[in-house]
């Protein structure tokens, strides 16, 4: 077992362990968390592969920013959480018959062309970059220039979450006090200010 | 030797996962949501394995695409999630039936 194969099976059974965590976890503080540690393992996945720059992208996107966000909701809202997982129990079987049916077969379809007999020119191993440049670089060769169109269209999307997520949660409220530009900027100085003539030895 | 099937078998893995906590978690919308972020890391892992395989890099052009939409789905569904909870007190998917649908 070479040392790339070791990282691989570390890599492999952390994401899958902590991906089970996220679902099986207590409080949703901790789901978040497995979270976190499932995204930094794809991420090492990632490295393995030979892609840095998406797994630097997963870390930066996911866990700096998706993973961050669902921790704030978790915390801000005030949930009572253990009454959402009273059902957990009887949904149990179901989730585990569907869960084990649909990894049954989806192994069967991928054990097809581990270990068919004929499938030796499938399974060849995997390839580092063709050409001897970083990862990075020929990813944006190309995203800049073949894929400029939907590089845009991400950005479009961005954009439209954005607003959509602003527009979603501003709330104006009637009871708090806020600062009115136009009315503070048409203030007269002379109703603001009285001047008034203090005699010395008295007070107002 | 690892190759693509193996990839392919972690990404299968984390996808049943993902279906799994959505039938498992079938109250707790956020949980719900994050699932969805384990599916689409599946998927995410399934097009590098296949990209890094065929030497052709347009796969993890597509992995870029599918972590904005993932981004910004969970930035939608958290804004309307916080929205509902603001004006229902409760965020259980059950009660989540003011459109009658």
């Amino acid at each position: 077992m070479t040392v790339a194969a070791v990282i691989f099976y570390l890599f492999a059974c952390t994401a899958v362990a902590s991906g089970l965590l996220v679902v099986l976890a207590r409080n949703p503080v901790h789901s978040v968390l497995w979270l976190i540690l499932t995204f930094f393992s794809a991420a090492g996945l990632f490295v393995l592969m030979g892609a840095e720059f998406v797994a630097m992208l997963l870390l930066i996107v996911y866990v700096g920013a998706v993973a961050v966000l669902f921790l704030f909701v978790v915390m801000m809202l005030d949930i009572d959480f253990a009454e959402l997982r009273q059902g957990m129990a009887q949904h149990m079987p179901v989730a585990l018959l569907i869960g084990i049916i649909l990894i049954m077969e989806l192994v069967l379809i991928i054990g097809g062309t581990l270990w068919a007999d004929d499938s030796s020119p499938l399974r060849v191993a995997i390839a580092p970059a063709p050409e001897m440049v970083e990862n990075t670089r020929a990813l944006g060769s190309i995203i800049y220039t073949d894929f400029i169109f939907m590089f845009q269209t991400a950005g479009l999307i961005l954009f439209v979450a954005m607003i959509g997520a602003i527009v979603l949660t501003l709330r104006h409220r009637a009871d708090v006090k806020r600062q009115n530009v136009v009315q503070q900027m048409h203030r007269d100085p002379a109703e603001a200010v009285v001047m008034k003539d203090v005699k010395p030895g008295q007070g107002l | 030797m690892i190759g693509l099937a193996h990839y392919l078998i972690v990404a299968a893995l984390l996808f049943v996962t993902g279906i799994f906590g959505i039938f498992l978690n079938r109250k707790n919308i956020i949980v719900i949501l994050m699932s969805i972020e384990l599916m689409l890391l599946a998927v995410n892992i399934n097009m590098v394995a296949f990209s890094v395989h065929q030497g052709d890099l347009v796969g993890q052009v597509f992995t870029l695409f599918i972590l904005t939409v993932a981004a910004a789905e969970a930035a939608i569904g958290l804004a309307i999630l916080v929205c509902f909870f603001r004006n229902r007190g409760t965020i259980q998917v059950e009660d989540v039936n003011v459109m009658k649908g």
